[in-house]
């Protein structure tokens, strides 16, 4: 790694925290712009009540004051203070909690969807124009034109009402199956068209045809040569994915009854818990960018190539 | 008198007027295409571009036109009538069946029009919400990429053509906003500006359309324009270095007329693209908004709305969750799809 490519790396860490600080700020002072603050919105409390709340919250402070506690709380204990529907818990432990569920989903979807995409796309991409491309193509087009909920409701409908085959709560271990598969579908499909077209470009570089030339057996061709070499752009795809498969959750989680982090965050929404609401954007958004920030690095170290800004 | 072979006389024979028939070579037979005709000859070509662009011209119409004459409205809960006590038979009827006292009419030898989709569960015909709700959804999408295009171009031509300190400055502005998740933004805003612009547009029409749209459109505004100006700046970029725009520039031509009249024109291409492919982009936040609860005001329907209402009912009327899917499916694929073509007629440099 050459000093450019730290100087890049360097660059690029700064605007992830960068972008994760403007979030925390935008989450912070939105919250705040809503009438009555975002504690006591909606609440008819007598006047001392109200001012009891205000400073046991902290709300009686300047708002400056309050911003700069909010982000010490956040940076040095990752604190988000409490819940105020969820009566007596943190948001940081309601978030820890739907995080266990929720990772395995998004883990299972993620590898599920790099696994299968990778291989329709060069299994695509090997027999060009032959039917079982023009099938995975019309496949994965149908795929990325429907949004998740109505792909997981439609699984729903089809395989635990109909057929039965599987349960509809997303509660258990086998419960987790239609959501994983569902989440992993879209995703899956931009893989696969991101793998067959890299790979069709690959093949048609000279190394290929020297390989072929000096005799290499085709299998090795393919494995050796050209998969690995066409996999280069999937990397950054990784990003992205993540920011798919986290917000696809929040949906996907509802449809099936998934006890996770996006249900948590879909419930704080429609019971107007303003405090889970800010602590699971905050959350989320760093799971999002670090990603991003993962998969553009490696895709630097990987391809040296590519010319760095 | 010989000729000198290296006499620099010029020979008068090879200047005479050329006759009729040597100008008749010179005559372009084929009519000279624009740039439009051109793109739109290569889009015809192409069959699936021809047929999406079809179906979406198909929708579209009927979007706008059933409605009008359709004897159902959308918001018409048919078991309630005025001075009557509610007539719940009318409540989730199966496609095709009818209500009581609609059976009372029939057999009076009235002709009763059918609800081809049956009723939801307030007893409205379910085809003209289905309906509707694509007119909702088209409008949002077609109305986000307004935004977003004319942001986009604006911001992107400004950084492309001025250059230096400005264009510095943008883009590191569109670099901060392309970092953000846009997804988590909406809903952020969605969520909270239903409580800031709920009073505010109380007693004006876009209380109607309601404060979730609007923050739809704000966030679209913010957040969505960045990726259309980043392709803009780039093709400003390489054009403003032609001829052609420093010939302009030598005739005393000023930056405003340049963008406009050279610059603009030639990135149309790219401008028709992403705003045919941003259509859809909308229409999808838009039916995930509507699935979180923060879409469009109730009783407007919007494709996201009407699925995510029948996930309530699923197991006795899965349809009603069907056909709103294959609706969103249908504008979103074949809007997809016309995109490509799009692309492939209009900037064929870009398929290989």
């Amino acid at each position: 790694m050459n000093s450019k490519t730290m100087m890049y790396i360097l660059k690029r860490i700064a605007m992830a925290v960068l972008t994760i600080w403007i979030v925390i700020t935008v989450t912070f002072f939105v919250m705040r712009a809503i009438p009555g603050g975002p504690f006591l919105a909606e609440k008819a409390v007598s006047e001392a009540t109200q001012r009891a709340l205000e400073a046991k919250y902290g709300l009686d402070k300047p708002v400056m004051e309050q911003y700069v506690t909010y982000l010490k709380d956040i940076v040095t204990r990752f604190d988000f203070g409490p819940s105020i529907k969820l009566r007596g818990r943190m948001v940081l432990d309601v978030i820890l909690d739907g995080m266990k569920t929720s990772a395995k989903l998004g883990v299972f979807a993620a590898i599920i969807a790099l696994f299968t995409g990778v291989v329709l796309g060069a299994v695509a991409a090997l027999r060009r124009n032959k039917f079982i491309d023009k099938c995975i193509m019309v496949l994965t087009t149908a795929f990325i034109s429907m949004p998740s909920f109505i792909m997981g409701s439609l699984m729903l409908i089809v395989f635990s009402v109909k057929l039965g085959w599987l349960p509809a709560n997303g509660a258990t271990t086998e419960g987790l199956i239609l959501p994983v598969i569902a989440l992993s579908l879209s995703p899956m499909a931009n893989i696969t068209r991101l793998t067959r077209s890299s790979m069709l470009d690959v093949l048609g570089q000279d190394y290929i045809r020297t390989a072929r030339a000096k005799g290499v057996a085709p299998v090795k061709i393919i494995f050796g040569h050209a998969l690995k070499n066409s996999l280069i752009p999937v990397i950054t795809y990784c990003g992205p994915m993540l920011a798919y498969i986290v917000t696809g959750s929040l949906v996907i989680e509802q449809v099936f009854a998934v006890p996770g982090i996006g249900r948590a965050f879909v419930s704080s929404i429609t019971g107007r818990d303003y405090p889970l609401i800010m602590g699971t954007t905050i959350v989320l958004a760093l799971l999002i960018v670090v990603m991003n920030l993962v998969s553009d690095i490696m895709y630097k170290i990987v391809d040296p190539r590519i010319t760095l800004e | 008198m010989k000729k000198n072979p290296f006499s620099l006389h010029v020979d008068m024979d090879d200047f005479l007027p050329a006759t009729d028939a040597e100008k008749e070579y010179m005559v372009q037979m084929r009519p000279s295409t624009t740039f439009f005709k051109d793109g739109m000859k290569r889009l015809l070509r192409n069959k699936v571009a021809t047929v999406s662009m079809i179906v979406i011209i198909l929708i579209t119409l009927s979007a706008i036109i059933i409605p009008a004459f359709w004897p159902y409205s959308y918001d018409t809960m048919l078991g309630v009538q005025p001075g009557r006590p509610v007539d719940p038979s009318y409540n989730n009827l199966a496609p095709f069946q009818y209500g009581k006292t609609e059976l009372k009419r029939i057999a009076a030898g009235e002709t009763i029009f059918p609800h081809i989709f049956g009723t939801d569960d307030g007893g409205r015909d379910y085809f003209i919400r289905v309906v509707y709700g694509t007119r909702i959804s088209l409008t949002v999408g077609f109305f986000a990429s307004l935004i977003v295009l004319v942001i986009g171009i604006t911001m992107g031509s400004l950084a492309g053509y001025c250059g230096g300190r400005v264009d510095m400055f943008i883009m590191r502005v569109v670099d901060i906003i392309y970092s953000l998740p846009d997804t988590l933004m909406i809903i952020l805003f969605a969520s909270v500006m239903k409580e800031t612009l709920g009073p505010i547009i109380e007693n004006s029409i876009l209380n109607k359309l309601g404060s979730n749209m609007i923050s739809l459109f704000i966030v679209f505004a913010l957040l969505y324009w960045v990726s259309m100006a980043r392709q803009i700046r780039g093709q400003i970029l390489s054009l403003k270095e032609q001829e052609y725009v420093l010939a302009a520039r030598s005739t005393g031509a000023k930056a405003g007329w340049i963008i406009r009249k050279h610059l603009i024109p030639n990135c149309i291409s790219v401008i028709i693209i992403s705003t045919a492919l941003q259509i859809p982009s909308a229409i999808f936040t838009e039916s995930f908004l509507s699935f979180l609860g923060l879409g469009v005001n109730a009783p407007m329907p919007s494709l996201g709305s009407l699925a995510s209402d029948a996930l309530n009912g699923i197991t006795s009327y899965p349809y009603r969750l069907v056909i709103p899917a294959i609706a969103i499916s249908l504008v979103v694929l074949s809007l997809n799809l016309f995109g490509d073509g799009l692309r492939d007629a209009f900037d064929p440099k870009l398929k290989n």
